[in-house]
């Protein structure tokens, strides 16, 4: 199955140190290693973004950034291969053990292809279960 | 966290280490069934602490450690034993050495070696064909017996009969824990890489249906791939197999409609095509490349694959291109089913009439006797030269040959289309 994991590190605007650099780095590797890591990235400072906002008459309002709830602010996703979300729990752990802080946000994706929606393998395993939708697809 | 998140962890854990543990371990104790049974052990007393203690922080390294204190107290079981019988042997005793003084280094060093020594021990030709891959899986790919038996479609008892047979004839036949070196080494990898694909197609060419369990082997192999990559990075065609698998899964959800019937390659909705595969499969592609094992079977196979997924219409496909890749598989790995491939894609590239001409080679090639495709294929092609009484005749010697009843079904509606024709 292929989740998103979102990271959101609690603070905004703090650069990362070499040290915390060359952990992430070699966290990467190793999980590109075994395989589970699909693809990664970090987001840039928030200052250089914006909301867009659409209403119910249709308006758009666009809001530049910075913005101010920093602990809701997504730092950077990986999109990784798991057998189970225990595995993607497992495998974000060590990712937040290397960050030591903030938090990563879990998520199965909905258009993942029809071999990752299957590979939740019925073994009694209910919560784990795929999608109804998915699974009539695979 | 309840009991069962407990065990859902300890399931995630083992998936994610099992592969390194029994690694290190078979270094350790020489004997991968040994190896197993004491990484299993560990597993066991998880199953009995964590639930109590909860999840250790660092649960790799507590089952490592478990585990070594298992081998250790093998070590002096066993030595025990060979004191009584007056039997101490030096090798045991370098061992014994080893395990007490060394143990940690020697497991925390060299993880990858260890697992790549692994993976051709798993894929060793002494083994059976079925054995290594349910080996393989079991060992690398941390899959449970019911779960391969599933997969494969045979009973839990026979995969477990494999399992514990291959991990004897490993045993008996004395098997070292080693990676093959000079002219061995091309030999046993094309073993390991033939493992890999092997469990890829049983679940690529699983027909969709009821059975979600087989398709999930792509994402096993694909993984596997990935692994003996990162582990072996200088042996092209490692990444061409990866490419290749990687842009093959990269159709997955494109080639079935929602009632599970088949899409061919350039009626797929390539909006579908999965672009994260796609892209990790080129750059495999890349690495081949720049190893200079563009030549090989997989990565010309990947190259092949590649001509689609770059193609953003079936019109803009280099068919020419695909064309001069078939002319090189087919003086690496000469087949009727390549021929075959390379009949289509000259046709494509050249016209219908250069691709018959190297069909009606293949006409009397028995092992393609009864391969619908080829009649098939021939049909298609009479067809496009405006040969429809022969176009007619093609499709209904492919119907009565397929044994998919969807496919007869559009052959013969390819066929009936000509009936009213007049002959050339």
């Amino acid at each position: 199955m292929r989740y998103m994991t979102l990271y959101k590190p609690g603070i905004e605007n703090e650069m990362p140190t070499e040290k915390e650099m060359a952990a992430v780095g070699q966290l990467i590797q190793e999980m590109a290693k075994a395989g589970t890591l699909l693809l990664t990235d970090g987001l840039q400072s928030s200052s250089k973004g914006a909301r867009v906002k659409i209403d119910s008459t249709g308006k758009f309002t666009v809001i530049d950034g910075p913005f101010t709830e920093t602990k809701e602010l997504v730092g950077g996703y990986a999109i990784i291969n798991a057998k189970s979300k225990a595995e993607a729990i497992e495998l974000t752990k060590r990712f937040l053990k290397t960050m030591g802080r903030g938090e990563s946000e879990i998520r199965l994706m909905q258009d993942a292809p029809a071999f990752d929606a299957a590979s939740a393998r019925p073994s009694g395993k209910a919560s784990q279960k795929p999608r109804g939708k998915s699974a009539a697809r695979a | 966290m309840t009991t069962s998140d407990t065990h859902r962890a300890i399931d995630a854990v083992w998936r994610i280490e099992s592969a390194k543990l029994i690694a290190g371990l078979t270094r350790i104790v020489r004997d991968v069934g040994l190896a197993e049974d004491l990484a299993q052990d560990a597993l066991l007393a998880a199953l009995e602490k964590w639930p109590e203690s909860g999840v250790p922080d660092n649960p790799g390294a507590w089952l490592m450690a478990t585990a070594k204190h298992r081998a250790i107290d093998t070590f002096r079981r066993t030595e025990r034993i060979e004191r009584k019988h007056e039997e101490l042997g030096h090798e045991l005793e370098s061992l014994q050495e080893l395990a007490v003084a060394d143990l940690d280094a020697a497991l925390d060093d060299d993880i990858g070696d260890d697992l790549l020594r692994l993976v051709f021990m798993s894929c060793h030709p002494v083994l059976p064909r079925e054995a290594r891959t349910a080996l393989t899986l079991r060992l690398l790919g941390g899959l449970t017996t019911d779960e391969i038996a599933r997969a494969f479609l045979v009973p839990e008892a026979t995969v477990a009969q494999r399992i514990v047979r291959a991990k004897r004839t490993l045993s008996e036949r004395k098997i070292p824990f080693e990676v093959p070196r000079g002219p061995e080494l091309a030999a046993r990898l094309s073993s390991v890489l033939e493992v890999i694909y092997l469990v890829f197609n049983e679940g690529y060419t699983a027909t969709a249906g009821d059975d979600l369990v087989r398709p999930a082997l792509c994402e096993d192999a694909l993984r596997l791939g990935r692994i003996v990559a990162e582990l072996a990075p200088e042996e092209a065609e490692v990444h061409g197999l990866v490419a290749l698998m990687e842009i093959q899964a990269s159709r997955l959800r494109a080639r079935t409609d929602p009632t599970g019937k088949a899409i061919l390659l350039l009626d797929q909705d390539r909006g579908r095509w999965d672009q994260i595969l796609i892209r990790r499969g080129l750059s495999a592609l890349e690495r081949a490349e720049k190893l200079r094992g563009a030549n090989g079977p997989y990565a010309l196979q990947a190259a092949i694959v590649a001509c689609h997924a770059r193609a953003r219409t079936g019109a803009e496909t280099d068919w020419r291109r695909i064309a001069s890749l078939y002319d090189a598989l087919a003086a690496v790995t000469p087949s009727p089913v390549v021929e075959l491939n390379r009949a289509i894609a000259v046709a494509m590239a050249f016209g219908p009439a250069e691709g018959l001409k190297i069909l009606d080679t293949l006409t009397l090639e028995p092992s393609l006797k009864g391969y619908h495709l080829l009649p098939a294929a021939r049909g298609d092609l009479f067809e496009k030269l405006g040969r429809f009484d022969e176009a007619r005749t093609e499709f209904e010697r492919a119907a009565a040959m397929t044994r998919n009843a969807r496919e007869r079904e559009l052959l013969l509606e390819r066929s009936r289309a000509h009936s009213g024709d007049s002959p050339q």
